[in-house]
């Protein structure tokens, strides 16, 4: 297998006071290149956990995180924060996008981090956005989106810079069924058509449906792996 | 440039609250232009004061009259290179409001003494032949719109005339004068003092201030002291003093000008700092996720505390900018009332480098702390 994803003793402890919590107890695991790897476990196993050290939004207590044969753990914040710019998308539960920037400008964001003109990030921005199937909104903001159109620009914004990875935490989440299922089979064809790796964290047992592989938390351990049928 | 867009948009999220801020910032950089316009036109004269001139006036008051007989011993002092003279007039044009600094002297001792004073020799000779003949200081003379020719009537609230008793007094424009780096200055008059003592009804042969120019300025104190020793001990006893220290003297009958406008900007830019200060920190506590967003999108710490000290200065200056150029166009309309032209350059650079410390000092503290945020606490907020 080409993992394109590894951890190896991943512990992840947090100290709210006095007290130290243990999060994540040893994870051992690899991601495949290509992949479509659904998180699942009920709530508090340490999912989004996981997904945050996975995408480089933290740093684990102890053990090693590589992405892509680059070991993530031991970078600075800011060659963390240059690291993500390249290699990971983000897609939130509530899509976190810029309420005063229109789809288009939303896209572009992550771009404004790479040296390309103006005309090649709004050319890439299209692009992405023509990908989600939202080309005539491009010029909307946020708040004239549906929630399944405002998830679609948050995909189309992950997917702008060309990232390694993937990483989506409950992208359906706060969608319906219908919605929920289109964004799935969006996901769906970017990994099988464009090759992308994605992990996704969801409890939703229809939505991990759509993914290879489904990994279950439980209490901060892996507990199984299920590949789809 | 490519963060601009970004940058624009965050600043007018909150539309209202962008607006009223925009606005606070704005009127107190008017108020400041406004102020210190005013500020620095009354201290013109200390700023633009001569160091090479003395005042030397009446020991016992500036408005007791000095015999013209003192010259000629002055003259003969070793150290003075030039003397001059002049009378306070008190000239007022068609209305009281209208004030004119009108002075009678000698033109050519004049522009001896205050080279300053730039006249076309011909309009110095037409003076000379023209007794009732005046020269008006281009501020003046745009002012009042008067050209070559025009016959104008002056009321001097202190001189009535010999002749009729009265205060009106007709002068013939034959020229104007400019004043060399102060345009200031030029909002007034000069005439013939032949004609204006022969003219008056009482105080002849008297003046209100000497004006003299030294050799070498390094020898200024002593040559006023020198002044002062000629005429001890008689019935008209001088008190000299360097230029600048007789417009600050001046200036002193009109309160602290400077303090107190210190004290007013002082006060509402306190003010200001405390409620521009606290509108950013709220929108940046408003803002908490979506800087967690930039900053899993690949935003470092320094490029998110750059971002939001960038709002905070582009939201300062930009009022600022609006303040200031209100205050240059408003300014013109008062300018002519305290013998100011424009609002001077230095005004503007003081103004603008107070939105940059008004910037830093209300921008900096937000933009820290969203630097500081941990991306994984400020996503679950």
């Amino acid at each position: 297998m080409n993992a394109i994803v590894t951890l190896s003793g991943v512990t992840k402890r947090y100290t709210r006071g006095k007290q130290t919590v243990e999060v994540l107890h040893g994870i051992d695991l690899e991601i495949a290149q290509g992949d479509f790897v659904a998180l699942m476990g009920p709530s508090g196993s340490g999912k989004t956990t996981l997904l945050n050290l996975i995408g480089g939004l933290d740093q684990p207590s102890t053990g090693s995180v590589a992405v892509a044969g680059e070991r993530i753990d031991t970078l600075s914040g800011s060659k963390l924060a240059k690291w993500r710019a390249r290699h990971i998308g983000f897609v939130f539960q509530f899509y976190n996008l810029m309420p005063m920037l229109t789809a288009q400008r939303n896209v572009e964001l992550p771009l404004l981090l790479t040296s390309l003109s103006a005309a090649q990030r709004k050319k890439n921005a299209e692009a992405a956005l023509a990908v989600v199937g939202l080309a005539d909104r491009s010029k909307h903001k946020p708040n004239e989106l549906s929630g399944g159109q405002a998830q679609r620009v948050a995909i189309a914004r992950a997917l702008v810079a060309d990232p390694t990875l993937l990483v989506c935490d409950e992208p359906t989440g706060d969608l319906d069924r219908n919605t929920a299922d289109e964004i799935l089979h969006l996901l769906q064809t970017l990994n099988r058509e464009h090759g992308k790796t994605i992990v996704m964290v969801t409890h939703d047992p229809k939505a991990a449906e759509f993914a290879s592989h489904q990994m279950h938390l439980d209490k901060g351990l892996l507990v199984g792996t299920t590949v789809a049928a | 440039m490519k963060f601009f867009p970004l940058l624009w948009a965050t600043l007018w999220r909150k539309k209202i609250r962008t607006i009223f801020t925009l606005m606070s910032i704005m009127i107190a950089f008017l108020l400041f232009g406004m102020l210190q316009g005013v500020n620095a036109a009354f201290h013109s004269g200390v700023d633009n004061a001569n160091v090479n001139r003395l005042i030397v006036s009446s020991r016992i008051s500036l408005t007791e009259a000095l015999p013209l007989s003192q010259m000629q011993q002055m003259d003969a002092l070793p150290g003075v290179a030039h003397v001059t003279y002049a009378v306070w007039f008190d000239a007022r044009y068609q209305e009281q409001k209208n004030f004119l600094f009108a002075v009678p002297t000698d033109i050519d001792r004049y522009l001896a003494t205050i080279p300053e004073v730039k006249v076309a020799p011909d309009q110095v000779e037409a003076l000379k032949r023209t007794r009732s003949g005046i020269l008006i200081g281009t501020v003046a003379a745009k002012k009042y719109g008067w050209k070559i020719g025009d016959r104008v009537p002056l009321h001097s609230n202190i001189w009535t005339r010999k002749a009729d008793g009265q205060s009106d007094w007709a002068f013939d424009v034959v020229g104007f004068y400019d004043f060399t780096g102060d345009p200031s200055q030029t909002d007034g008059a000069i005439f013939n003092y032949s004609y204006f003592d022969e003219a008056r009804a009482f105080r002849n042969g008297t003046i209100g201030w000497w004006i003299v120019s030294v050799k070498d300025p390094n020898q200024s104190a002593a040559v006023a002291q020198a002044i002062d020793k000629l005429f001890e001990n008689s019935s008209d006893e001088t008190k000299s003093q360097s230029e600048k220290e007789f417009a600050q003297g001046f200036m002193k009958q009109f309160g602290d000008i400077n303090f107190i406008v210190t004290a007013i900007l002082g006060a509402v830019f306190f003010t200001l700092l405390f409620l521009t200060g606290n509108t950013m920190m709220q929108s940046v506590r408003e803002r908490v996720p979506e800087m967690a967003v930039l900053k899993t999108l690949g935003f470092s710490d320094g490029q998110v505390l750059t971002l939001v000290f960038a709002e905070s200065l582009l939201l300062c200056l930009l009022a600022a900018a609006l303040g200031l150029l209100l205050a240059q166009m408003i300014f013109p309309l008062i300018a002519g009332k305290i013998g100011a032209a424009s609002l001077p350059l230095q005004v503007l650079a003081t103004g603008g480098l107070i939105a940059v410390v008004l910037a830093v000092l209300t921008g900096l503290p937000p933009a820290l702390s969203a630097s500081r945020l941990n991306i994984v606490d400020a996503l679950r907020s």
